[in-house]
């Protein structure tokens, strides 16, 4: 039989917001971590590639090898550190990581351009760091390419017969800070909501209160959405506090409604909250408990959330573990709200299984925390 | 066991019967096993409204496991119990919101303050909002807060934190209120006073279920329940356990207390020795024949004897030896 009478909820949550201010470590983990990972996190991760350190070899020492030189520097992608004068270098510097990328300009270059044949320009890429290979080597090409038009039309009149319109929607600058700042909030909250309630029902079994409670006519569920709610209150001022960092400190966009933000947060946080409590009942210590919440949140917070992988690459049985992971739906809802302005004619399913996700949460919850002793 | 005493379990031993309507407690065959290892065996027992009833036995006898299994906290291996009224079984959170609990650990919220804990659970049992401060006054009162509410439950001493223990888990004014070691590690003047409480408390009509291992608390109960090894084996008023003492208890005034209890025990017609304060109590077959024979015997060993009477054995007495008899010792 579980009941729920307004007055015994009020008396476990008022309890629990009274312990809340006396206690002083808690506090600081409620509303000083959240700001303090986020800030440390949004400087800290970045997935711009700039400033690719590179090595020009250049063996002709003409204008139109200087002109394709300059090419390179002018992009603001590449920082040209080297100009060793023949190729018996390349190696040394690749193998020290002086440079990711070598250009090797040949003596030919400028006289093939002259006559009309193609020239040829060698580029050697330190390939160990596939992400950072690829996206200099699409570089590379551009700006060689653009620099054939060039000379193309300087020589011959000539111009391409295609070029493509490119125009960046939501994130105009492709800044991945725009990406990674509000991806930051989902993940970020989900570990403060999964610690935050870890503690507090081991915390009562380790110190002996809980039997008393048990010994009363309290339901679990009164217990468990009494405890629940000064935490969700909690973790809807800290969604406003990392949102407010993200929009003023990063100067992420923010285009959608802040009240769908708020209505996801809830359901979200609910889901994640019931999490804690899960581990809380089940743990019955906190030292336990506190392990078992970092390995449930910390990780898949950042790993399967899709936060750093993008799910559709995931091999399935991960990709089904990540519909586990309440981050995994959230992040959809906040790059969604900051970046396009969308609400929730667009993020209906991930409204919809944040929910389901907060009735079962709290469901176990419920179940899991039995009021009888062992 | 060959050896069990004439049992005095069960309900209605000796005039201390109570009529079934007054039955707060009925208890029934009532088991708790843990793995292999059972806690509780088989205990049967009636408690009558106003009793205060009390539960004597050393550390792992059984006496939390039984008041945790009536409290619907632990559910019993077999057996069936009702308190106030309901059914154990089927109706455990009718029994939680008519009884109150104290249990052995202190276990109000240190981090709270008195008022607020009081609070708490007249929130928590549903104390009428309009009747909230006359039974926070209450037990500010008898717990002898009144000047303290505000201070950190954690501050207070143990005697102070027991009252308002028992404050607490009458707020509700329950008919019936289990109490499982209330008073240990207290000193014996709040000792005392918790008692005196209790006491109060029972001449309102309040059903008190105590359990103890201090002998002289026992004295201070209507009904006394000796439990050991996780089963009662002897049920009745304090003077009727005395009266049923199984054998004649002798008391030797000796300057070698420890060196005469080893020599004692292993004497012809000796059941039990030991040291009762600066004396030894030997309990034996026959009185007669003892005062004859034991000071002969201590002589010998070359230990003196100051004194040799018969006395009327402690409650103390009378466990040492019933448990003596109960583990299969030689019965008189």
């Amino acid at each position: 039989m579980t009941a729920l009478d307004p007055v015994r909820l009020l008396a476990v949550a008022r309890k629990e917001v009274l312990q809340l201010r006396r206690d002083t470590r808690s506090l600081i983990l409620a509303f000083a971590l959240p700001v303090t990972l986020l800030v440390f996190f949004g400087y800290a991760i970045s997935w711009d590639v700039n400033d690719i350190r590179m090595a020009v070899v250049d063996q002709d020492h003409g204008q139109r090898a200087r002109e394709l030189t300059d090419a390179f520097r002018g992009s603001g992608r590449f920082l040209i550190v080297a100009r060793p004068e023949g190729t018996a270098d390349i190696g040394r510097l690749l193998d020290r990581g002086a440079v990711r990328i070598v250009i090797v300009i040949p003596p030919t270059f400028g006289r093939d351009l002259g006559t009309g044949r193609t020239a040829a320009v060698q580029a050697i890429v330190d390939g160990s760091d596939a992400n950072t290979a690829t996206i200099a080597l699409g570089f590379t090409q551009a700006i060689v390419q653009q620099f054939s038009a060039r000379v193309l039309f300087q020589t011959r009149r000539v111009r391409l017969p295609i070029t493509s319109a490119t125009r960046i929607w939501y994130n105009e600058e492709l800044a991945s800070r725009n990406m990674i700042v509000p991806g930051l909030v989902a993940v970020i909250m989900m570990i403060i909501a999964g610690l935050l309630t870890s503690l507090t029902i081991a915390r009562e079994w380790e110190r002996g209160t809980m039997e008393q409670l048990a010994a009363t006519p309290v339901s679990r569920l009164e217990v468990v959405l009494g405890k629940l709610l000064p935490y969700l209150a909690i973790g809807l001022v800290d969604v406003a506090l990392c949102s407010l960092l993200g929009v003023f400190l990063f100067h992420v966009p923010f285009r959608g409604s802040v009240l769908y933000l708020a209505g996801t947060s809830f359901a979200f946080l609910a889901g994640t909250l019931g999490l804690g409590l899960v581990i809380s009942a089940v743990a019955r210590n906190q030292l336990l408990a506190t392990q078992m919440g970092m390995i449930a949140t910390f990780l898949p917070g950042f790993l399967l959330s899709g936060f750093m992988f993008p799910i559709d690459n995931m091999p399935l049985v991960l990709r089904l573990i990540t519909y586990l992971v309440p981050a995994r739906y959230f992040l959809v809802v906040t790059r969604g709200v900051f970046l396009k302005g969308v609400g929730p004619e667009v993020l209906w399913p991930q409204g919809l299984l944040m929910i389901l996700y907060a009735v079962v949460g709290l469901g176990l919850a419920a179940r899991a925390f039995r009021k009888e002793l062992t | 066991m060959s050896g069990t005493p004439r049992t005095r379990g069960g309900a209605g031993v000796d005039g201390a019967a109570t009529p079934p309507g007054d039955r707060m407690v009925v208890v029934e065959e009532l088991t708790r096993r843990f793995g292999a290892f059972t806690a509780v065996d088989r205990v049967s027992f009636d408690v009558g409204r106003g009793e205060v009833f009390g539960f004597l036995g050393p550390n792992g006898a059984g006496k939390t496991t039984t008041i945790k299994m009536l409290t619907a906290l632990l559910r019993p291996t077999s057996g069936r119990a009702t308190v106030a009224g309901f059914d154990l079984a089927r109706e455990p959170e009718e029994i939680k919101r008519h009884i109150g609990y104290m249990s052995q650990l202190f276990s109000l919220y240190g981090d709270l303050t008195v008022a607020e804990n009081i609070a708490f659970f007249a929130g928590i049992y549903g104390v009428p909002r309009g009747r909230r401060a006359e039974r926070r006054d209450w037990v500010l009162e008898m717990a002898g807060l009144k000047d303290h509410g505000d201070r950190l439950t954690s501050e207070l001493s143990l005697g102070w934190k027991q009252r308002l223990a028992l404050g607490t888990a009458v707020l509700h004014e329950p008919p019936i209120l289990f109490l499982d070691e209330p008073t240990s590690g207290v000193d014996p003047i709040s000792r005392r006073a918790f008692w005196d409480l209790i006491y109060t408390l029972a001449a309102r009509g309040t059903t008190v279920f105590v359990s103890t291992h201090y002998m002289e608390e026992a004295e201070y109960c209507n009904r006394l329940a000796l439990m050991s090894r996780g089963r009662i084996i002897a049920l009745d008023r304090p003077a009727g356990l005395r009266a049923a003492m199984p054998a004649p208890l002798i008391e030797i005034a000796t300057d070698s207390g420890p060196r005469a209890v080893e020599l004692l025990e292993r004497a012809e017609g000796v059941i039990e020795a030991g040291l009762f304060g600066r004396a030894v109590h030997v309990t034996v077959r026959d009185a007669d024949r003892a005062r004859a024979e034991l000071p002969r015997l201590l002589a010998s060993a070359g230990i003196a004897v100051r004194g040799l009477e018969v006395v009327e054995p402690s409650l103390e007495d009378v466990f040492v030896a019933l448990v003596h008899l109960a583990d299969g010792g030689t019965a008189a």
